[in-house]
């Protein structure tokens, strides 16, 4: 799960990081208020879980509170990257002599939480590492001890960072290290962290994405979530206990597994069709789950074709063929099915399905192939 | 001859009094798995499938000799469970739990490597040694006994390819699922190294899907110090970046983990890649000069 910006600050502020705090806003005349109490030049910035606002016009300066709402009224409603707009942050202005990286990170190869800094800040750090990774200073935390001061001075000397500062750094790195621990953080990231003319350091971006494992331990931190992070159908899928994902095509995929259902996607693009949809109903999956699967599917008016590939094992094939029968009924759709249903009671999954709008395959690739041709044809053929 | 597991390996089963964790061990059971002891704190002294179930780990090993556990705890108890069972004595540990927290297994994991004690998962199927010792929950009826050793990240993709391996009258050695996690105990590049060293794994099937470099890593490796002919498939190639496919680590981020650069990977170490799950087994036949 990710946060947004003026999220993460509130819990990087709880860790003692040196951040000039904003206000969040949701019309242009909140901007203005918030600017005025704020006093001085802000900065108006789009509250979006994709990269690259700054590119995308989602961050600007106002040096009055006119201009703020002028701003804000121009961010607020914009698209980024599909992402319409509906809050911004407007934080105060700062003046910066220098700008750093620095982001906690899990390396599963160390299996252990690496902090990496650069003195490149301002930019993607994947672009540093990929045009200059000798400007990345790393260290990686051993878990039995935790970040030490050392490591973070050693980053600092690395950043070229000098008296004080070298202090500050070390304070604000184990602050960002205990904010990753203490809330099951996969990525903790301050970019840029700000050298000030007179020399302090301050946090002016933050970045927090969290383990969706570890959630269940953190009850406040489920309310974080933007609703808009995720389709309706996303939603829906979630609450059923659905893995989903939306794209953009036509073929409907429902799958059990992981590796399978990513498998399913691309032999449908491989033999020529367009998945619309990643989707594991997991291991065991019974009926309702099934009809649910499929009800949120067959939701989508681009979807010309469902191909439904299961490799029973744990699950049951005549159950997922009562789950298909039950959304075929109810919805009374008219969309062809594919389907390869193999393992366990695979014969009385076929009987149940025998008359419905379904052909049959007895393997992955022909399955792709028959829902490619489904969808030119509209009809079920096998 | 087999890795990991074979038919002297005896099982203890964290969980057995679960549903999944009966269920399981009625399978193993059937596969002729010496399940030797159950543990449920607070039900010992029970018996399941006429297996006997222990407080602890602890027991399970002094009183039955139990090498190996299995794990079906859920989440938020498998950290717990892993360290109580090599604490234990048990010398492999395999945990199907999924949705363990990440920071969890970079404690589990750190602690297992001080410990010298192997761990497969979280997150996995598990592991089957064709004809001799399940320890997991992969189906029985896919195995059949044979050359074929398999490495993957993805549960449902290796019964595929296990299936159409043994219609093809090509049996496993062990078939080994390492699990979807990003921080996870058992790597690629371990059992290549068990499979490389086993006289009775002749061909190699290796599948990864998207997320971390892993696989870059172990092609790598088999190119430096693997003869055997290799196979691999990679899932996800029509992932979108930034989303999180079913499984923790099957994720595209900061341009690291396509499955392009994996399948480019695995064509430079000499590995044959194929385009579909049905095409491993093509391919494999092809290797063993039977198609």
């Amino acid at each position: 799960m990710n946060i947004h910006e003026y999220q993460a600050k509130e819990i990087f502020a709880k860790y003692g990081l040196p951040i000039p705090m904003g206000e969040v806003a949701t019309t242009p005349d909140r901007a203005y208020s918030a600017a005025r109490r704020i006093g001085g030049p802000v900065v108006v910035k789009a509250q979006v879980l994709v990269g690259g606002r700054g590119k995308a016009g989602g961050v600007k300066l106002a040096k009055t509170p006119e201009e703020a709402r002028e701003k804000a009224n121009a961010i607020l409603g914009m698209t980024i990257k599909g992402i319409t707009v509906k809050k911004v942050l407007v934080a105060p202005a700062v003046d910066i002599a220098r700008e750093i990286y620095l982001g906690m990170v899990i390396d599963r190869a160390k299996k252990a939480v690496v902090m990496m800094a650069s003195a490149a800040g301002g930019v993607d750090i994947e672009e540093v590492a990929r045009e200059t990774p000798e400007k990345i200073v790393r260290t990686t935390v051993d878990p039995t001890i935790g970040l030490r001061d050392y490591q973070a001075r050693d980053v600092a000397y690395g950043l070229g960072l000098a008296g004080n500062q070298v202090k500050e750094f070390v304070q604000i790195a184990k602050g960002l290290y205990q904010a990753f621990m203490d809330n099951d953080a996969s990525l903790a990231e301050v970019n840029p962290l700000v050298v000030a003319p007179d020399g302090k350091l301050l946090a002016i971006d933050a970045k927090m994405n969290l383990d969706d494992s570890g959630l269940f331990r953190h009850p406040g931190l489920d309310d974080l979530r933007d609703e808009n992070e995720e389709s309706a159908d996303e939603r829906d899928a979630r609450a059923a206990g659905l893995n989903y994902i939306d794209l953009d095509g036509n073929i409907g995929c429902l799958v059990n597994g992981a590796g399978l259902a990513m498998a399913t996607m691309d032999a449908v693009k491989l033999f020529g069709g367009e998945p619309a949809n990643f989707l594991d109903i997991g291991g065991g999956a019974r009926a309702d789950k099934v009809a649910t699967a499929l009800r949120i599917i067959l939701r989508d008016p681009s979807v010309k074709a469902v191909l439904v590939n299961i490799f029973g094992g744990i699950t049951r094939v005549d159950e997922v063929a009562r789950g298909v029968q039950i959304a075929l009924e109810e919805t009374g759709t008219k969309v062809p099915f594919v389907c390869r249903l193999v393992g366990t009671n695979e014969a009385e999954g076929r009987k149940m399905l025998a008359g419905a709008n379904v052909a049959w395959a007895a393997t992955l690739s022909e399955a792709a192939q028959l829902a490619a041709r489904a969808v030119q044809t509209g009809r079920a053929e096998g | 001859m087999s890795i990991l597991i074979n038919q002297a390996t005896k099982v203890v089963v964290q969980g057995i009094t679960g549903r999944e964790g009966q269920f399981h061990t009625s399978q193993m059971l059937a596969y002729g798995t010496q399940v030797v002891a159950g543990m449920t704190p607070g039900k010992g002294g029970q018996m399941v499938l006429d297996v006997p179930v222990y407080n602890s780990v602890a027991e399970a090993v002094k009183e039955q000799g139990a090498d190996t556990s299995l794990i079906f705890v859920p989440a938020a108890g498998a950290a717990d469970a892993m360290l109580e069972a090599a604490d234990a004595g048990i010398q492999f540990v395999v945990c199907i739990s999924e949705n363990v927290p990440t920071l969890d297994m970079i404690e589990v994991t750190h602690y297992f490597d001080r410990k010298g004690v192997r761990l497969l998962g979280p997150n996995c199927p598990g592991l089957i040694s064709a004809g001799q010792c399940k320890v997991g929950i992969i189906p029985n009826h896919v195995a059949t006994p044979g050359p074929v050793g398999i490495v993957s990240r993805s549960g449902t993709l290796t019964y595929e390819v296990m299936f159409a391996l043994s219609q093809r009258g090509l049996g496993q050695s062990t078939a080994v699922g390492i699990g979807g996690d990003p921080v996870k105990g058992t790597n690629f590049i371990d059992v290549l190294k068990l499979f490389n060293e086993d006289p009775a794994t002749e061909y190699i099937v290796m599948i990864g899907e998207i997320g971390g470099t892993d696989e870059e890593r172990a092609a790598e490796y088999i190119a430096a110090n693997v003869k055997k002919p290799t196979v691999g498939f990679i899932a996800g190639q029509t992932a979108p970046p930034g989303r999180r496919m079913g499984h923790a680590g099957a994720i595209i981020s900061g341009g690291e983990g396509r499955a392009e650069d994996k399948i480019a990977a695995f064509k430079k170490a000499g590995i044959a890649v194929a385009r579909h799950p049905d095409e491993v087994a093509d391919l494999v036949m092809k290797a063993a000069g039977r198609s």
